[in-house]
Order: C-alpha cells, then sequence, then structure tokens
C-alpha cells in the first residue's frame, strides 16, 4: 500500500472537526443535564445531580411531557408502517413504467421541496373549512406521509433500479403467482433496505416539527411540547429531556442497524448453498 | 377484460394507488386550498370566501416583502456554499483516502446519524455553547482574545447560518459521497499518469462526475433553508425575519389569507429554483 499523503492527514483533521462541530452541542447539553440544583443553562456546573432527569418525571413542573412522547411513539409506529407499505407498493409501481408514473414521479419529487410550513397551512385550512377537527392521528398523520413517502420511495428507486429480475423471472418459470415472486423472492431481497425506510419513516416523524405545528389538534406532539418548552422554562430540564430524546433516538437507530446486520449475517449463513448442493 | 387486467398501466395504477390518494389529499388539495384562499379575505375572527387580489397588492407593495425575500437568499446562498464546501470536502476524505469499506460504512453512518434525532434540540444544544455565558464566549475570555463577552454568537444571523449548516450539511455528504463512490479508480489513475495534479483531478475529472450528487444535494438544501421558519425564529432570537417566518407571523395572527398568498409566492420561488437545477440533472436517471 501507499503511504498516507500529507492530504489525508489534513483532511482526516478536518472530518475529525466536522464530527466534533456535529455533535459538540448534543454532548454538551448531555453534560449540563447533570447540572447541580443551583446551576442554571450555562456552564459553570454548581455541583452535579440527577435533579433535572427528576422533574421530568413530576407532571406540574414539566406539563403533558409523557403524554405526548406517547402520542409521538405512536405516530412515529403509525407512520413507519404505511411508509414502508406505501413505498413499497409505489416501488413496485414505478417498475412497471406505466402511463403517467412520470408525472407521479415529478409530485413525489414536489413533496420533498415544498416548503414545511405550507403543508401545515394547507391542510390546517382543508381540514377547518371540510368542518373536520385537526388530530394528530388524521391530519397531523397524513401531513407526516407527504415527507416520510418520498424519502422511502427514493430509497425504493435505489434498490430497483439495482434489482436483479432474473430472480423473479426463475421464480415465474417454476411456476410462482406474482403475488408469490413478490412474497417470496422480491420482499426477502430488499428486506435490508425495507429497514432503512422504516428507519426514516419512524425518525423523521417522531422529529417533524413544522408539518405537525398546525395540524396536531388541540394534543401536541413530543417536538411541538418541546418547542413550547424553550419559551417558557428557563432550567436545565429542557436539557434533560434533550439528553433522553436524543438517547432514544440513537436507541431506536441503533436497534434498526442492528436488525439490517442480523440480516445480513443470517443471509451469509443461510442464503447460499453453492458448493453444498447436489451435483 | 383479461387484456385489461394484466395490462402494466392498471397494475401500475392500482400499485400507487395508496400514494396517490396520500398526496392527493395531503398535498394537491392543500396547496390547491392555498392558492383559493390566497384570494380570500380576513375578518378578526374569520376568513370570507372572495376575489381579493388585495393579499397580493399588499405583499407586492409592502417594503418589507423584498428585505425578507432578498433575506430569505441570503441565508439560502450562504448555507449552500458552506454546505457545499464541507460536504464536498467531508465525502473527497470519505470516498478517496478510508481504504477499509467497513470503516467508510461507520464514518459515512457517523455522519447520518444526527439526521434522525430531533432537530429542535439540535438547535436548543447551540445555547449552553453560543450564549453571552456560553463556552465560547468563556474560551474566548480565557484565552484573552476579547475583553468582553461577544453578543452575536447567539441570537444573531450568525447564529442562524451555522445552525442552517449544522444541520443541512448531511443532505450534501450522502448525494456527493455516493456520486464520488461511482466513479471508476481507473479514470483518477490515467488523469494522474498524464500529468495532471491533485487539483486538477479534483476540477477536471471529480467535479464533473460529480455533478449529479451536487444538484441532488443543492435541491436539498436550498429548499430546506428557503422554506424554513423555525431554525431562523429560534437561532435569531426572532431578531431576524425570512419568508417562512412571515407566513408563521400570519399564521399566529389568525391571518391565513394573507399567510397564503405568501406561501404561494414563496412556493413558486422555490419551484422556480428546483425546475431550474432539474434541467442540469436528470434525477431518475441518477437514483
Amino acid at each position: 500500500m501507499e503511504p498516507r499523503s500529507r492530504s489525508f492527514y489534513a483532511l482526516a483533521a478536518f472530518f475529525g472537526l466536522y464530527v466534533l462541530f456535529l455533535y459538540g452541542p448534543t454532548i454538551t447539553i448531555g453534560i449540563l443535564s447533570f447540572q447541580g440544583v443551583d446551576g442554571g443553562l450555562t456552564f459553570p456546573m454548581r455541583g452535579t445531580s440527577l435533579n433535572w432527569f427528576r422533574e421530568l418525571f413530576m407532571q406540574q413542573a414539566v406539563g403533558d411531557i409523557w403524554g405526548s412522547f406517547f402520542r409521538s411513539l405512536t405516530l412515529g409506529i403509525m407512520v413507519m408502517v404505511t411508509t414502508v407499505v406505501v413505498s413499497v407498493m409505489g416501488g413496485l409501481a414505478f417498475r412497471k413504467r406505466f402511463k403517467g408514473s412520470a408525472v407521479l414521479f415529478y409530485l413525489v419529487i414536489a413533496a420533498l421541496v415544498i416548503p414545511s410550513i405550507l403543508v401545515s397551512l394547507g391542510v390546517g385550512l382543508v381540514f377547518s373549512q371540510a368542518g373536520i377537527r385537526t388530530h394528530w392521528a388524521t391530519s397531523g398523520f397524513g401531513s407526516q406521509l407527504t415527507w416520510t413517502l418520498p424519502f422511502g420511495l427514493l430509497v425504493m428507486f435505489a434498490v430497483f433500479n439495482r434489482f436483479n429480475r432474473a430472480y423473479e423471472e426463475a421464480a415465474r418459470d417454476q411456476g410462482a403467482t406474482p403475488w408469490q415472486v413478490v412474497i417470496h423472492v422480491v420482499v426477502p431481497i430488499i428486506a435490508p433496505s425495507l429497514i432503512g425506510v422504516a428507519l426514516f419513516g419512524f425518525t423523521l416523524s417522531y422529529d417533524e416539527f413544522a408539518r405537525t405545528l398546525l395540524t396536531s389538534g388541540s394534543r401536541n406532539t413530543l417536538p411541538l411540547e418541546i418547542y413550547g418548552m424553550t419559551t417558557n422554562v428557563t432550567t436545565p430540564v429542557i436539557y434533560a429531556l434533550g439528553t433522553l430524546t436524543t438517547l432514544f433516538s440513537f436507541v431506536v437507530i441503533g436497534v434498526f442497524l442492528l436488525a439490517v446486520k442480523l440480516l445480513g449475517a443470517r443471509r451469509a449463513a443461510k442464503g447460499n448453498d453453492a458448493g453444498s448442493g447436489l451435483v | 377484460m383479461q387484456r385489461i387486467l394484466n395490462s402494466r398501466h392498471l397494475t401500475g395504477w392500482l400499485l400507487a394507488a395508496p400514494l396517490v390518494v396520500v398526496l392527493a389529499i395531503f398535498l394537491v388539495l392543500p396547496v390547491l386550498m392555498i392558492v383559493v384562499v390566497s384570494f380570500w379575505q380576513a375578518t378578526e375572527f374569520s376568513i370570507v370566501p372572495a376575489f381579493d387580489l388585495g393579499n397580493y397588492e399588499f405583499l407586492f407593495t409592502s417594503h418589507v416583502t423584498l428585505d425578507v425575500f432578498w433575506n430569505t437568499f441570503r441565508y439560502a446562498l450562504i448555507t449552500w456554499a458552506l454546505t457545499l464546501g464541507i460536504g464536498f470536502t467531508v465525502s473527497w476524505f470519505l470516498a478517496f483516502h478510508i481504504r477499509s469499506q467497513t470503516t467508510q460504512v461507520a464514518l459515512a453512518l457517523l455522519c447520518t446519524v444526527p439526521f434522525w434525532t430531533s432537530n429542535i434540540i439540535r438547535m436548543i444544544s447551540w445555547v449552553p455553547f453560543l450564549g453571552r455565558n456560553g463556552l465560547a464566549n468563556q474560551a474566548f475570555l480565557s484565552m484573552g482574545l476579547i475583553d468582553a463577552p461577544l453578543d452575536w454568537l447567539l441570537f444573531s444571523d450568525f447564529a442562524v447560518i451555522l445552525a442552517f449548516v449544522h444541520l443541512n450539511t448531511v443532505f450534501m455528504i450522502i448525494p456527493i459521497l455516493n456520486s464520488m463512490m461511482r466513479i471508476d479508480r481507473s479514470l483518477l489513475e490515467a488523469a494522474r499518469d498524464a500529468g495532471a495534479s491533485p487539483f486538477q483531478i479534483m476540477t477536471n475529472v471529480v467535479i464533473p462526475l460529480c455533478k449529479p450528487g451536487i444538484m441532488i444535494g443543492s435541491i436539498f438544501v436550498l429548499t430546506l433553508v428557503m422554506g424554513d421558519f423555525i431554525t431562523v425564529r429560534f437561532m435569531s432570537g426572532s431578531q431576524s425575519a425570512n419568508v417562512g417566518r412571515l407566513i408563521s407571523n400570519d399564521i399566529g395572527l389568525l391571518q391565513y389569507p394573507s399567510a397564503s398568498a405568501t406561501s404561494v409566492v414563496l412556493l413558486l420561488t422555490v419551484l422556480l429554483v428546483v425546475a431550474g437545477m432539474l434541467r442540469l440533472v436528470d434525477i431518475r436517471k441518477e437514483l
């Protein structure tokens, strides 16, 4: 191997600084959430305590954060499942290059680029003019899908553009019905990417702010609750909440990545029987 | 009958039906509604159907509008330049200097993980860093670089741009990295053998081949920054405005027709920018 060039070390340093920039603030509030009882929103630390985490569990101190957490969690799971199913169906549809698919494609791109506040405002207006009350599980749910579905579809496009159709043809030649081809051949092959789509669906929903702002109805989701806290909470309790939700996100991401890895390992172990079969 | 059922056009539309329904109800209809309401009138308590150009007239004659649109473009262009520079450099390091594929994937994930966490919390996280008594000021004071704490670190345009770069650089890194990974390494060797300097390899080989990634990243960053309202409100401490904030302020005052008119103009601006960029790259081919 060639020795490392000088530019390698310069670029490595740049990369290191970028990662520090990316994670530094998160680590800072992680430390500050252990601020002592008399401490404030900035350094220095006046002792350490778990006081601010304790306050999170006292209803009167912070409002309805647990209610909003469970709403966000439920909504995230709803959006995740819908995103996976609709994206796979959409991905399969676009493969057929049906008439009008180009128009639909540009609509998907439009969903990605339309400012989030327009979705919020528009859906809010449609519901209010139709006389339907906005609710996080109806209007909020639909508004979030306009953001998660395009991401899911982009992943599906990338997957199907690299998909070897010979597997499907082989299954068809052996008499599989179209439905069997999808369930027994296509889905197992694209499964790791589906976990990626699920990850996008859940996290983008769980953290969404703008699209739920005018569409969540009378009860807040967690990001809305946190934003509300920024204007009236002046203690490190908000850092404690931030640290907890970030940890929760890390756990969720970890679980999804682990699932991809396990799936890959299982496939490596069982998927290929070359050399072990009959002659 | 059988022939129609087997038609790929029909099955295509059937498979795409859920997608079409969601986008129709939660995207197309709401945008049409905004266009309609932008011609309505507002009373103190409600909005009334009308055909009134007053909202647009006010928008186009108010001196605030021009300032706010200019500010929006300024944020977008500065953020775009910074995220492009950082994103390109980071991708370059990952694509051409990391030799093991496992490390490459791990480092790319390291850049992506924050994207899956809350933007609001990531903005709040800058407060103890940039505030008047924040880490940055404490460090500068103790190093003797400044005599008094800097006030412009937090709640300023500087903070807004910093947060935009912090939140959106990932949208540049991933597409550019994707483009770079697809470059045939023998092209770089050929350029080197033909006597190209590293800088020439970058400008004459890598950048042209990365154009699709750069374009896709740019579309994401420009549209996200142009459509933003929350980063500007939080990081500027409500001292700066962009178009998104103009809309959200009107919504706060229940002035939906006026908010809608501003939204229509913002939407047209964003779509024009995107249409311009799509002419330079065929997204469908690049996925």
